[in-house]
Protein backbone atom coordinates (compact mmCIF):
# COMPACT_ATOMS: atom_id res chain seq x y z
CA UNK A 1 0.00 0.00 0.00
CA UNK A 2 2.69 2.30 1.28
CA UNK A 3 4.51 1.51 -1.97
CA UNK A 4 1.56 2.35 -4.17
CA UNK A 5 1.26 5.75 -2.62
CA UNK A 6 4.56 6.20 -3.19
CA UNK A 7 4.55 5.45 -7.08
CA UNK A 8 1.53 7.22 -7.62
CA UNK A 9 3.34 10.49 -5.74
CA UNK A 10 6.23 9.74 -8.01
CA UNK A 11 3.56 9.99 -10.94
CA UNK A 12 1.95 13.11 -9.90
CA UNK A 13 5.60 14.84 -10.06
CA UNK A 14 6.68 13.68 -13.20
CA UNK A 15 3.05 14.27 -14.80
CA UNK A 16 3.54 18.43 -13.06
CA UNK A 17 6.67 18.40 -14.57
CA UNK A 18 5.86 16.86 -18.06
CA UNK A 19 3.16 19.08 -18.35
CA UNK A 20 5.37 22.36 -17.22
CA UNK A 21 7.73 21.71 -20.07
CA UNK A 22 5.10 21.09 -22.30
CA UNK A 23 3.46 24.96 -21.46
CA UNK A 24 7.11 25.67 -22.29
CA UNK A 25 6.93 24.30 -25.59
CA UNK A 26 3.61 25.47 -26.25
CA UNK A 27 4.81 29.08 -25.77
CA UNK A 28 7.70 28.94 -27.99
CA UNK A 29 5.54 27.89 -30.67
CA UNK A 30 3.34 30.08 -30.19
CA UNK A 31 6.04 32.63 -30.27
CA UNK A 32 7.00 31.87 -33.61
CA UNK A 33 3.32 31.87 -35.00
CA UNK A 34 3.45 35.29 -33.93
CA UNK A 35 6.27 36.24 -35.54
CA UNK A 36 5.23 34.36 -38.36
CA UNK A 37 2.00 36.76 -38.70
CA UNK A 38 3.61 39.88 -37.64
CA UNK A 39 3.66 41.47 -40.87
CA UNK A 40 0.48 43.00 -40.58
CA UNK A 41 1.69 44.72 -37.17
CA UNK A 42 3.78 46.86 -38.82
CA UNK A 43 2.14 47.17 -41.89
CA UNK A 44 -0.89 48.92 -39.90
CA UNK A 45 1.14 50.40 -37.51
CA UNK A 46 -1.61 52.23 -35.53
CA UNK A 47 -2.96 48.83 -34.21
CA UNK A 48 0.48 48.41 -32.33
CA UNK A 49 0.38 51.72 -31.66
CA UNK A 50 -2.67 51.45 -29.75
CA UNK A 51 -1.23 48.75 -27.63
CA UNK A 52 1.85 50.95 -27.45
CA UNK A 53 -0.46 53.34 -25.60
CA UNK A 54 -2.72 50.24 -24.07
CA UNK A 55 0.92 48.64 -22.41
CA UNK A 56 3.40 51.20 -22.66
CA UNK A 57 1.53 54.78 -22.03
CA UNK A 58 -0.63 53.22 -19.27
CA UNK A 59 2.01 51.95 -17.23
CA UNK A 60 4.11 55.38 -16.87
CA UNK A 61 2.56 56.11 -14.00
CA UNK A 62 3.36 53.32 -12.00
CA UNK A 63 6.80 52.57 -13.63
CA UNK A 64 8.00 56.60 -12.84
CA UNK A 65 6.72 56.38 -9.47
CA UNK A 66 8.42 53.30 -8.26
CA UNK A 67 11.49 54.03 -10.07
CA UNK A 68 11.84 57.03 -8.22
CA UNK A 69 11.01 55.22 -4.83
CA UNK A 70 13.62 52.66 -5.37
CA UNK A 71 16.12 54.86 -6.16
CA UNK A 72 15.24 57.08 -2.76
CA UNK A 73 15.65 53.61 -0.95
CA UNK A 74 19.05 52.92 -2.63
CA UNK A 75 20.58 56.37 -1.60
CA UNK A 76 19.40 56.90 1.82
CA UNK A 77 20.66 52.65 2.24
CA UNK A 78 24.22 52.97 0.41
CA UNK A 79 25.05 56.31 2.04
CA UNK A 80 24.02 54.51 5.25
CA UNK A 81 26.25 51.70 4.52
CA UNK A 82 29.01 53.59 2.33
CA UNK A 83 29.73 56.46 4.70
CA UNK A 84 31.28 53.65 7.66
CA UNK A 85 34.24 53.19 4.77
CA UNK A 86 34.08 57.14 4.22
CA UNK A 87 33.53 56.99 0.66
CA UNK A 88 29.73 58.38 0.66
CA UNK A 89 30.17 60.24 -2.28
CA UNK A 90 30.16 56.66 -4.24
CA UNK A 91 26.76 56.35 -3.69
CA UNK A 92 25.86 57.62 -7.35
CA UNK A 93 28.22 54.44 -8.68
CA UNK A 94 26.04 52.36 -6.38
CA UNK A 95 22.64 53.55 -7.42
CA UNK A 96 23.03 54.00 -10.94
CA UNK A 97 24.97 50.33 -11.64
CA UNK A 98 22.46 49.01 -9.44
CA UNK A 99 19.69 50.45 -11.44
CA UNK A 100 21.21 50.19 -15.08
CA UNK A 101 22.39 47.07 -14.80
CA UNK A 102 19.83 45.00 -12.48
CA UNK A 103 16.94 46.80 -11.00
CA UNK A 104 15.81 49.11 -13.53
CA UNK A 105 14.98 46.29 -16.04
CA UNK A 106 13.96 43.67 -13.57
CA UNK A 107 11.38 45.43 -11.62
CA UNK A 108 10.29 47.28 -14.41
CA UNK A 109 9.76 43.88 -15.96
CA UNK A 110 7.76 42.60 -12.85
CA UNK A 111 5.63 46.08 -12.60
CA UNK A 112 5.13 45.46 -16.46
CA UNK A 113 4.28 41.56 -16.46
CA UNK A 114 1.47 42.63 -13.07
CA UNK A 115 -0.01 46.26 -14.94
CA UNK A 116 0.33 45.22 -18.55
CA UNK A 117 0.72 41.47 -19.47
CA UNK A 118 -2.29 40.51 -17.23
CA UNK A 119 -4.31 42.76 -19.05
CA UNK A 120 -3.26 41.72 -22.47
CA UNK A 121 -4.13 38.02 -21.17
CA UNK A 122 -7.57 39.03 -19.93
CA UNK A 123 -8.15 40.49 -22.88
CA UNK A 124 -7.68 38.24 -25.32
CA UNK A 125 -8.64 35.98 -23.34
CA UNK A 126 -12.38 37.82 -22.88
CA UNK A 127 -12.07 38.03 -26.67
CA UNK A 128 -11.98 34.36 -26.77
CA UNK A 129 -14.53 33.69 -24.09
CA UNK A 130 -17.13 35.86 -26.17
CA UNK A 131 -16.47 34.09 -29.48
CA UNK A 132 -14.83 36.95 -30.73
CA UNK A 133 -11.91 35.20 -31.99
CA UNK A 134 -13.93 33.02 -33.70
CA UNK A 135 -16.13 35.40 -35.36
CA UNK A 136 -12.32 36.89 -37.01
CA UNK A 137 -12.14 33.18 -38.03
CA UNK A 138 -15.30 32.76 -39.71
CA UNK A 139 -14.44 36.13 -41.25
CA UNK A 140 -11.06 34.78 -42.67
CA UNK A 141 -9.27 37.31 -40.33
CA UNK A 142 -6.84 35.06 -38.69
CA UNK A 143 -6.59 36.36 -34.99
CA UNK A 144 -3.42 35.80 -34.34
CA UNK A 145 -2.32 38.50 -37.22
CA UNK A 146 -5.14 40.56 -35.89
CA UNK A 147 -5.24 40.93 -32.38
CA UNK A 148 -2.42 39.11 -30.55
CA UNK A 149 0.88 40.21 -32.81
CA UNK A 150 -0.23 43.92 -32.20
CA UNK A 151 -0.26 43.45 -28.52
CA UNK A 152 3.26 41.51 -28.34
CA UNK A 153 4.70 44.24 -30.66
CA UNK A 154 3.38 46.44 -28.14
CA UNK A 155 4.62 44.88 -25.29
CA UNK A 156 8.23 44.58 -26.58
CA UNK A 157 8.27 47.99 -27.87
CA UNK A 158 7.20 49.50 -24.66
CA UNK A 159 9.37 47.37 -22.23
CA UNK A 160 12.71 49.00 -23.31
CA UNK A 161 11.85 52.34 -22.83
CA UNK A 162 10.09 51.54 -19.95
CA UNK A 163 13.11 49.74 -18.22
CA UNK A 164 14.98 53.05 -19.68
CA UNK A 165 12.58 55.36 -17.49
CA UNK A 166 12.85 53.69 -14.20
CA UNK A 167 16.13 53.67 -14.57
CA UNK A 168 16.60 57.64 -15.26
CA UNK A 169 13.70 58.35 -12.51
CA UNK A 170 15.56 55.77 -10.21
CA UNK A 171 18.71 58.07 -10.78
CA UNK A 172 17.02 61.11 -10.03
CA UNK A 173 15.39 59.88 -6.92
CA UNK A 174 19.15 58.74 -5.83
CA UNK A 175 20.18 62.28 -6.56
CA UNK A 176 16.96 63.76 -4.72
CA UNK A 177 18.23 61.65 -1.51
CA UNK A 178 22.06 61.80 -1.52
CA UNK A 179 22.86 65.53 -2.56
CA UNK A 180 19.62 67.50 -1.81
CA UNK A 181 18.16 65.64 0.86
CA UNK A 182 21.86 64.23 2.97
CA UNK A 183 24.40 66.40 1.54
CA UNK A 184 27.03 64.51 -0.55
CA UNK A 185 28.71 66.68 -3.43
CA UNK A 186 27.01 67.01 -6.35
CA UNK A 187 29.82 67.14 -8.71
CA UNK A 188 31.60 63.78 -7.23
CA UNK A 189 28.06 62.38 -7.17
CA UNK A 190 27.47 62.42 -10.82
CA UNK A 191 31.63 62.45 -11.90
CA UNK A 192 32.03 59.30 -9.81
CA UNK A 193 29.34 57.93 -11.31
CA UNK A 194 30.40 58.98 -14.95
CA UNK A 195 33.80 57.03 -14.19
CA UNK A 196 32.21 53.66 -13.43
CA UNK A 197 29.40 53.52 -15.47
CA UNK A 198 30.72 52.28 -19.21
CA UNK A 199 27.80 52.89 -21.96
CA UNK A 200 28.89 49.04 -23.78
CA UNK A 201 29.05 47.47 -20.58
CA UNK A 202 26.08 48.69 -18.95
CA UNK A 203 23.68 50.87 -20.22
CA UNK A 204 23.33 48.79 -23.66
CA UNK A 205 23.44 45.43 -21.48
CA UNK A 206 20.65 46.97 -18.96
CA UNK A 207 18.41 47.54 -22.94
CA UNK A 208 18.96 44.48 -23.96
CA UNK A 209 18.25 42.63 -21.02
CA UNK A 210 14.89 44.50 -21.19
CA UNK A 211 14.12 44.00 -24.36
CA UNK A 212 14.22 39.61 -23.76
CA UNK A 213 12.24 40.44 -20.87
CA UNK A 214 9.83 42.18 -23.18
CA UNK A 215 9.80 39.53 -25.38
CA UNK A 216 8.81 36.91 -22.77
CA UNK A 217 5.93 39.28 -20.91
CA UNK A 218 4.41 39.23 -24.65
CA UNK A 219 4.66 36.23 -25.68
CA UNK A 220 3.93 34.50 -22.09
CA UNK A 221 0.45 37.25 -21.82
CA UNK A 222 -0.49 36.33 -25.50
CA UNK A 223 0.22 32.59 -25.17
CA UNK A 224 -2.30 32.54 -21.56
CA UNK A 225 -5.03 34.42 -22.69
CA UNK A 226 -5.14 32.88 -26.68
CA UNK A 227 -5.21 29.61 -24.34
CA UNK A 228 -7.77 30.27 -22.16
CA UNK A 229 -10.84 28.39 -21.22
CA UNK A 230 -13.58 30.09 -22.23
CA UNK A 231 -14.95 30.87 -18.89
CA UNK A 232 -14.53 33.62 -16.92
CA UNK A 233 -12.67 31.03 -14.16
CA UNK A 234 -10.72 30.08 -17.37
CA UNK A 235 -9.71 33.76 -17.61
CA UNK A 236 -9.06 34.43 -13.80
CA UNK A 237 -6.82 31.84 -13.98
CA UNK A 238 -4.91 32.50 -17.17
CA UNK A 239 -4.11 36.24 -16.03
CA UNK A 240 -2.85 34.70 -12.24
CA UNK A 241 -0.85 32.22 -14.54
CA UNK A 242 0.06 35.13 -16.96
CA UNK A 243 1.73 37.38 -13.52
CA UNK A 244 3.40 33.89 -12.15
CA UNK A 245 4.62 32.34 -15.02
CA UNK A 246 6.24 35.93 -16.34
CA UNK A 247 7.57 37.00 -13.05
CA UNK A 248 9.39 33.34 -12.97
CA UNK A 249 10.58 33.91 -16.35
CA UNK A 250 12.06 37.45 -15.45
CA UNK A 251 14.23 36.08 -12.81
CA UNK A 252 15.37 32.82 -14.43
CA UNK A 253 16.31 34.95 -17.48
CA UNK A 254 18.28 37.75 -16.27
CA UNK A 255 20.36 34.86 -14.08
CA UNK A 256 21.32 33.49 -17.46
CA UNK A 257 21.24 37.10 -19.10
CA UNK A 258 23.52 38.45 -16.32
CA UNK A 259 25.84 35.39 -16.05
CA UNK A 260 26.55 35.62 -19.81
CA UNK A 261 26.74 39.53 -19.77
CA UNK A 262 29.64 39.26 -16.54
CA UNK A 263 31.74 36.73 -18.31
CA UNK A 264 31.65 38.19 -21.86
CA UNK A 265 29.79 36.88 -24.63
CA UNK A 266 32.27 33.92 -25.56
CA UNK B 1 -10.31 56.82 -27.08
CA UNK B 2 -9.57 58.81 -30.44
CA UNK B 3 -7.03 58.27 -32.72
CA UNK B 4 -4.90 61.70 -32.58
CA UNK B 5 -5.16 61.53 -28.91
CA UNK B 6 -3.68 57.91 -28.42
CA UNK B 7 -0.97 59.05 -31.53
CA UNK B 8 0.02 62.11 -29.19
CA UNK B 9 0.22 60.22 -26.17
CA UNK B 10 2.73 57.32 -27.41
CA UNK B 11 4.43 59.51 -29.23
CA UNK B 12 5.41 61.85 -25.77
CA UNK B 13 6.03 58.30 -24.69
CA UNK B 14 8.50 57.38 -26.85
CA UNK B 15 10.16 61.05 -26.77
CA UNK B 16 10.40 60.49 -22.72
CA UNK B 17 11.72 57.01 -23.33
CA UNK B 18 14.30 58.58 -26.05
CA UNK B 19 15.29 61.59 -23.59
CA UNK B 20 15.62 58.61 -20.87
CA UNK B 21 18.59 57.02 -22.71
CA UNK B 22 19.86 60.32 -23.70
CA UNK B 23 20.29 60.96 -19.71
CA UNK B 24 21.44 57.34 -19.28
CA UNK B 25 23.82 57.75 -21.97
CA UNK B 26 25.65 61.10 -21.40
CA UNK B 27 25.23 61.75 -18.03
CA UNK B 28 24.97 58.37 -16.20
CA UNK B 29 27.37 57.04 -18.35
CA UNK B 30 30.70 57.77 -20.06
CA UNK B 31 29.28 58.05 -23.74
CA UNK B 32 30.48 61.94 -23.06
CA UNK B 33 33.73 61.39 -22.35
CA UNK B 34 35.09 59.33 -25.08
CA UNK B 35 33.09 56.55 -24.93
CA UNK B 36 33.15 56.53 -28.95
CA UNK B 37 36.65 58.36 -29.37
CA UNK B 38 39.57 56.23 -31.44
CA UNK B 39 42.13 54.18 -28.79
CA UNK B 40 45.65 52.98 -29.57
CA UNK B 41 46.54 50.37 -27.60
CA UNK B 42 50.49 49.49 -26.51
CA UNK B 43 51.65 46.95 -24.61
CA UNK B 44 53.46 46.25 -20.99
CA UNK B 45 55.12 43.52 -18.88
CA UNK B 46 55.01 43.22 -15.36
CA UNK B 47 56.58 41.29 -12.79
CA UNK B 48 53.37 41.43 -10.99
CA UNK B 49 50.21 42.83 -11.87
CA UNK B 50 48.49 42.22 -7.92
CA UNK B 51 44.90 42.58 -8.49
CA UNK B 52 44.45 44.18 -11.72
CA UNK B 53 41.92 43.82 -13.99
CA UNK B 54 40.25 44.24 -17.43
CA UNK B 55 38.79 47.40 -17.69
CA UNK B 56 40.42 48.96 -15.26
CA UNK B 57 41.41 52.78 -15.52
CA UNK B 58 44.91 53.91 -16.95
CA UNK B 59 45.80 57.12 -14.72
CA UNK B 60 48.09 59.67 -15.98
CA UNK B 61 48.90 62.55 -13.57
CA UNK B 62 45.64 61.21 -12.14
CA UNK B 63 43.68 61.53 -15.26
CA UNK B 64 41.93 58.99 -16.99
CA UNK B 65 43.86 58.69 -20.23
CA UNK B 66 42.43 54.93 -21.04
CA UNK B 67 41.77 51.44 -20.14
CA UNK B 68 43.03 48.35 -19.73
CA UNK B 69 42.62 46.10 -22.33
CA UNK B 70 43.65 42.46 -21.60
CA UNK B 71 45.39 40.91 -18.80
CA UNK B 72 47.27 37.82 -20.14
CA UNK B 73 50.38 35.50 -18.46
CA UNK B 74 53.18 35.39 -20.96
CA UNK B 75 54.26 32.26 -21.19
CA UNK B 76 57.93 33.09 -22.92
CA UNK B 77 59.06 35.86 -20.52
CA UNK B 78 56.95 34.41 -17.45
CA UNK B 79 55.51 37.55 -16.78
CA UNK B 80 51.94 39.13 -16.99
CA UNK B 81 51.62 40.83 -20.28
CA UNK B 82 48.72 43.98 -20.14
CA UNK B 83 47.44 45.63 -23.31
CA UNK B 84 46.71 48.96 -22.41
CA UNK B 85 43.86 50.93 -24.86
CA UNK B 86 44.99 54.74 -24.22
CA UNK B 87 42.51 57.46 -25.87
CA UNK B 88 43.94 58.63 -29.06
CA UNK B 89 43.71 62.55 -27.71
CA UNK B 90 46.65 61.78 -25.55
CA UNK B 91 50.43 60.73 -27.18
CA UNK B 92 52.78 59.84 -25.08
CA UNK B 93 56.69 60.11 -25.24
CA UNK B 94 58.68 56.67 -25.62
CA UNK B 95 59.90 56.44 -22.61
CA UNK B 96 56.97 56.93 -20.79
CA UNK B 97 56.74 54.28 -17.68
CA UNK B 98 54.27 52.33 -16.47
CA UNK B 99 53.36 51.20 -12.71
CA UNK B 100 50.69 49.47 -11.07
CA UNK B 101 49.41 51.43 -8.31
CA UNK B 102 46.68 51.73 -5.61
CA UNK B 103 43.70 54.28 -4.82
CA UNK B 104 43.47 54.71 -1.36
CA UNK B 105 44.52 51.68 1.07
CA UNK B 106 41.91 49.28 -0.11
CA UNK B 107 41.16 50.72 -3.42
CA UNK B 108 40.95 49.71 -7.02
CA UNK B 109 43.91 49.08 -8.84
CA UNK B 110 44.87 51.12 -11.78
CA UNK B 111 48.14 51.16 -14.00
CA UNK B 112 49.62 55.19 -13.71
CA UNK B 113 51.80 56.67 -16.97
CA UNK B 114 54.60 58.56 -15.87
CA UNK B 115 55.84 60.19 -19.08
CA UNK B 116 58.97 60.40 -20.38
CA UNK B 117 61.41 62.99 -22.29
CA UNK B 118 61.44 61.18 -25.74
CA UNK B 119 60.49 63.02 -29.17
CA UNK B 120 59.12 59.89 -30.40
CA UNK B 121 55.53 58.98 -29.44
CA UNK B 122 54.31 55.74 -28.72
CA UNK B 123 52.33 54.59 -31.33
CA UNK B 124 49.48 51.21 -32.07
CA UNK B 125 51.10 48.44 -31.00
CA UNK B 126 54.26 49.65 -29.35
CA UNK B 127 55.35 48.52 -25.83
CA UNK B 128 56.46 50.20 -22.49
CA UNK B 129 59.21 49.22 -21.69
CA UNK B 130 60.44 50.69 -18.34
CA UNK B 131 57.58 48.99 -16.01
CA UNK B 132 56.72 48.09 -12.14
CA UNK B 133 54.62 45.94 -11.02
CA UNK B 134 52.31 45.47 -8.07
CA UNK B 135 53.30 46.57 -4.42
CA UNK B 136 52.46 43.18 -2.54
CA UNK B 137 51.90 43.58 0.86
CA UNK B 138 52.98 40.28 2.25
CA UNK B 139 56.58 40.47 1.03
CA UNK B 140 56.39 44.40 2.28
CA UNK B 141 55.49 43.14 5.63
CA UNK B 142 58.27 39.91 5.58
CA UNK B 143 61.02 42.00 4.26
CA UNK B 144 60.43 44.44 7.44
CA UNK B 145 60.70 41.47 9.92
CA UNK B 146 63.54 40.11 8.61
CA UNK B 147 65.09 43.74 8.44
CA UNK B 148 63.57 44.12 11.80
CA UNK B 149 65.03 40.59 13.20
CA UNK B 150 68.52 41.62 11.46
CA UNK B 151 68.73 44.31 13.49
CA UNK B 152 67.89 43.09 16.93
CA UNK B 153 70.04 40.12 16.20
CA UNK B 154 73.25 42.61 15.00
CA UNK B 155 72.20 44.22 18.31
CA UNK B 156 72.21 41.57 20.74
CA UNK B 157 75.86 40.88 19.12
CA UNK B 158 77.13 44.48 19.78
CA UNK B 159 76.35 43.77 23.65
CA UNK B 160 78.48 40.98 23.87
Amino acid sequence: MAQNALIRGLQQVGDHALKIVERMGAVMIFLGLILVHSANSFRRFGLTIREVYFAGVQSLIIILVSGLFVGMVLGLQGYETLQNYGSEQSVGILVALSLVRELGPVVAALLFASRAGSAITAEIGLMKATEQLSAMEMMAINPIARVVAPRFWGGVISMPLLAMLFSAMGIVGGFLVAVVLIGVDAGAFWSQMQSAVDFRHDIVNGIIKSLVFGVAISAIATFEGYEAPPTAEGVSGATTRTVVSSSLAILALDLVLTAFMLKGWN
Amino acid sequence: MERSTLNLWVGVFVLLGFFAFLMLAFKVGNLSDGGGTSTYTVISHFDNIGQLKERAPVRSSGVLVGRVKSVRFDPVHYNAEVTLAIDGRYLFPKDTSASVLTSGILGEQYVGLDAGGDDQKLKQGDEIKITQGAVVLERLISQFMFNKAQDSGSDKGNKK
